[in-house]
């Protein structure tokens, strides 16, 4: 890969400050050392738990952070850096998020209408053609056009929801939790559009908490724990008994896989601010040392992928 | 989000620039006990004023503001200073006592009507808009005098018709919070209405009713004064702003402005700190406003 | 014990069914799936089972009663989104001591901290507040457990916790569960029989 990314995040943090007891606040450093790389025709998966940070980051390049979140790091689009009013201009052009709810659409209008508006430009009658060859292509009945948010089922609004972004020209597109809710057909035919959308020149960034889904779509899979890029790998790492990949906390999230062992790593994710000083991942490492204790490894490359991790071969 | 991205660098640097001096909270509070100190202030003034300190003295008869009477003497030379601290604290108390049992009835219903259902419901609706539909001055001075008119018919009047829109906030705050998972699932563990109500819904209801309270005490306070303006309210002989202002309506012609000036200016003030301390409050309380900057 | 379901029809609007005269039954110790694409009323069957929506026609019983609209519900449903599931003023001890207080060994082998107990909802992540949820509904009252996407929004490690606890409970008080679910692997791994609504 030495083409140039469109968009990447090098070591990226988010902290909260939040208030405690009356008027004495502590800094929360929720995202602490995250990169990710996007390139163009290729779809990046973002594993993680709940809690560690992903839905922070789609935030972030969205420039959608509360108040009173302060980000630290490095941001570039096309290979120059970027900062919070760069973000704002780009969100709805060149960035755009497929959301994961239905609240994410006006409860009173129909949402054919409301796809309708993300297409820039031509007549109205162009503009429904397109609207419906999408909603077809999701499996989406012609009459859906004339429904009301409300009416819909989870999985017929994700498909909505979808149809909204893919029909934009945003050349960056953020998916966060695009599969849950999915039977297995529309999850393959979300998944083959998500593809198709790449091989049309859009970065995908799919934010997911489901391995299995991430395996079935994407290029490149980060994954996220307690605020940190673990591990980037290529998919295929991801595949057989899971020995091709570096980071022990990926080899357990494999493990645990219902079709596989199904056997959950002991211990729990550190909270935000109890984050332990050394390695995120100590507590619950079977191949921790000494040193991982007092000092958190830094990210480096191996065999193609990059890992956090001093102790990965 | 903040105005530009921060390196780490800068952010190990400067931990302490990047947050800002004074936060939501500190303001509100800043605000609020800055008002609140004001408040109290005026109150045991006008409750250490005594009586004869207001004492007629024709030697000084309609003066302008001046250093020895800041707020200038009326017809009679009482200082206008003190009648107005009098006037303010006696509206203070009126403010208080009518918000306060707006509240109550606004709980009491707003809790009850939901909770109740059907008819229930449908009746306090009903009295609801009853309420609304009828200018509120009109109300309260007919209320005033069914009540015997004088501070009790006052209080009615103006309590009697303030708990409306608190009712409304508190019904659809209750309504949301009964269809919620969280009170399904108690339901479903057996928990009583009672229980519910308790424990699920009046953690949410009581921040709502503090900042209703708080956002209801001017409208009364402006209330009482404009029907006491109108000789409907208290007394000719109680040293209320609204019987200062309608007695010095015959002297304006004359040119003595600060009869009504000075008295209004600070019934003005009062009801706008009061209303400011209200919307800090509901800042704070109100989650989704308490990082805003 | 037994849960059923009889001739089942629910409609949110009228001429729209999303269940007609459908059946259902489940025993006690058994792990049914319930699958089907969205739409098909997998999520309304599982609310009608735990009487969270009556429906129009036929009847949910437990070995032949109707279910009084007081008291414990021996059908405890969960739902996908713990976030909405609890409430926000609260903390998280309160919120789990709700129904009943679970014993010390529970609560540490569903993987809750003593840390969390003292922390409010809204600091904790959905993976974390799922196993208060899930914990808080497993009291030795209730017969049935209906897990409606109980562990879609998490990731694999924390499903296998929750999961994997939740079976162990299961065959300790023999408790019937209801998976439903999209996930195929899932339903494989739990289920002794697998219902598909879609006929």
């Amino acid at each position: 890969m030495n083409e140039m990314p469109v968009f990447q995040v090098r070591d990226f943090g988010v902290s909260f400050s939040q208030y405690e007891n009356g008027v004495t606040r502590r800094e929360l450093h929720v995202i602490t050392n995250l990169d990710i790389e996007l390139y163009e025709g290729k779809i990046l998966a973002v594993v993680g738990s709940s809690g560690s940070g992903k839905s922070l980051l789609a935030h972030a390049i969205l420039g959608i952070l509360p108040d009173n979140a302060v980000v630290y790091g490095r941001m570039e689009y096309r290979g120059s850096r970027i900062g919070a009013e760069q973000i704002r201009a780009l969100r709805g052009r060149k960035i755009g998020l497929i959301p994961q709810s239905v609240n994410y659409l006006d409860p009173l209008e129909k949402v054919g209408h409301q796809i309708e508006r993300s297409v820039r430009g031509g007549k109205k009658k162009e503009k429904k053609k397109k609207v419906l060859e999408m909603m077809e292509r999701y499996g989406l009945e012609a009459g859906v056009y004339d429904y009301y948010p409300h009416q819909l089922s989870g999985g017929m609004a994700r498909k909505v929801l979808l149809s909204i972004a893919l029909l934009s020209d945003c050349d960056i597109l953020i998916a966060d939790e695009p599969t849950p809710g999915l039977d297995e057909g529309s999850l393959r035919e979300v998944l083959k559009d998500f593809r198709q959308a790449a091989d049309e020149g859009k970065a995908l960034l799919m934010i997911t908490h489901d391995i299995q889904a991430a395996c079935a779509v994407a290029d490149r899979i980060a994954v996220f724990y307690a605020g940190s890029t673990l591990e980037t790998a290529d998919v295929s790492d991801f595949g057989g008994d899971g020995s091709l990949l570096r980071h022990p906390y990926s080899r357990a999230l494999l493990r645990a896989m219902p079709d596989r062992e199904f056997i959950p790593a002991a211990g729990n994710q550190p909270l935000p601010g109890n984050l332990p000083e050394g390695c995120l991942y100590y507590d619950r490492c079977p191949e921790r040392r000494v040193n991982c204790k007092a000092l958190r490894p830094g990210s480096r490359a191996l065999r193609g992928g990059r890992v956090r991790c001093d102790y990965a071969t | 989000m903040s105005s530009e991205l921060k390196t780490e660098k800068d952010f190990k640097k400067a931990p302490g620039r990047l947050r800002p001096v004074r936060g939501t909270r500190e303001q509100a509070i800043l605000h609020i006990s800055l008002f609140l100190l004001i408040l109290a202030g005026i109150m045991i003034a006008g409750s250490r004023i005594p009586s004869g300190s207001i004492y007629v003295d024709l030697e000084q008869i309609s003066q302008p503001p001046s250093l020895k009477h800041l707020f200038g003497t009326d017809w009679v030379g009482r200082d206008m200073l003190t009648r107005t601290m009098k006037g303010l604290s006696l509206s203070i108390w009126v403010g208080i006592i009518c918000s306060l049992a707006s509240t109550l009835t606004a709980a009491l219903f707003g809790i009850l009507a939901p909770t109740l259902g059907g008819r229930a419901d449908a009746l306090v609706s009903w009295l609801v808009d009853l309420t609304l539909s009828v200018p509120h001055t009109i109300l309260i001075i007919l209320i005033s005098i069914a009540c015997g008119g004088g501070f009790r018919g006052i209080v009615a009047g103006v309590a009697a018709t303030h708990w409306t829109s608190l009712t409304r906030v508190i019904r659809a705050e209750v309504l949301r919070i009964n269809t919620s998972e969280y009170v399904r699932a108690s339901r479903q563990f057996g928990k009583s209405r009672r229980y519910i109500a308790r424990n699920h819904l009046l953690p949410h209801v009581i921040p709502q009713m503090v900042v209703g309270t708080v956002l209801v005490f001017p409208h009364a306070i402006l209330h009482e004064a404009s029907i006491t303006f109108l000789g409907f309210g208290l007394p000719p002989h109680e040293p209320a702003i609204g019987v200062i202002l309608s007695e010095s309506m015959k002297y304006l012609t004359s040119g003595q402005w600060w009869l009504a000036f000075f008295p209004g200016l600070c019934l003005i003030m009062v009801s706008v700190m009061v209303s400011a301390l209200g919307r800090s409050l509901e800042r704070i309380l109100n989650p989704a406003t308490a990082y805003k900057k | 014990m037994r849960l059923e379901a009889k001739d089942i029809c629910y409609a949110y609007q009228k001429g729209r069914p999303v269940l007609s005269h459908v059946n259902f039954g489940i025993e006690s110790g058994e792990a049914v799936g319930l699958t089907a694409p969205s739409g098909y009323g997998k999520s309304t069957l599982g609310k009608i089972l735990a009487g969270y929506l009556t429906p129009q026609s036929g009847t949910v019983s437990i070995d032949g009663k109707t279910r009084e609209d007081t008291g414990y519900n021996p059908v405890q449903l969960i739902f996908q989104h713990p976030e909405k599931a609890v409430n926000p003023r609260w903390k998280m001890k309160r919120i789990l001591n709700e129904a009943w207080n679970p014993p010390e060994e529970m609560i540490r082998s569903m993987g809750i901290e003593q840390d969390w107990m003292n922390r409010w909802p809204s600091e904790l992540s959905g993976g974390e507040l799922q196993r208060f949820c899930v914990l808080r509904a497993l009291s030795p009252r209730t017969r049935f457990l209906i897990a409606d996407e109980m562990t879609t929004m998490l990731d694999m490690i924390t499903q296998a916790q929750i999961w994997n606890e939740v079976r162990k409970h299961a065959e300790r008080e023999n408790m019937g569960i209801v998976v439903i679910s999209h996930e195929k692997h899932l339903l494989e791994r739990l289920c002794g029989r697998i219902v598909r609504l879609d006929g």
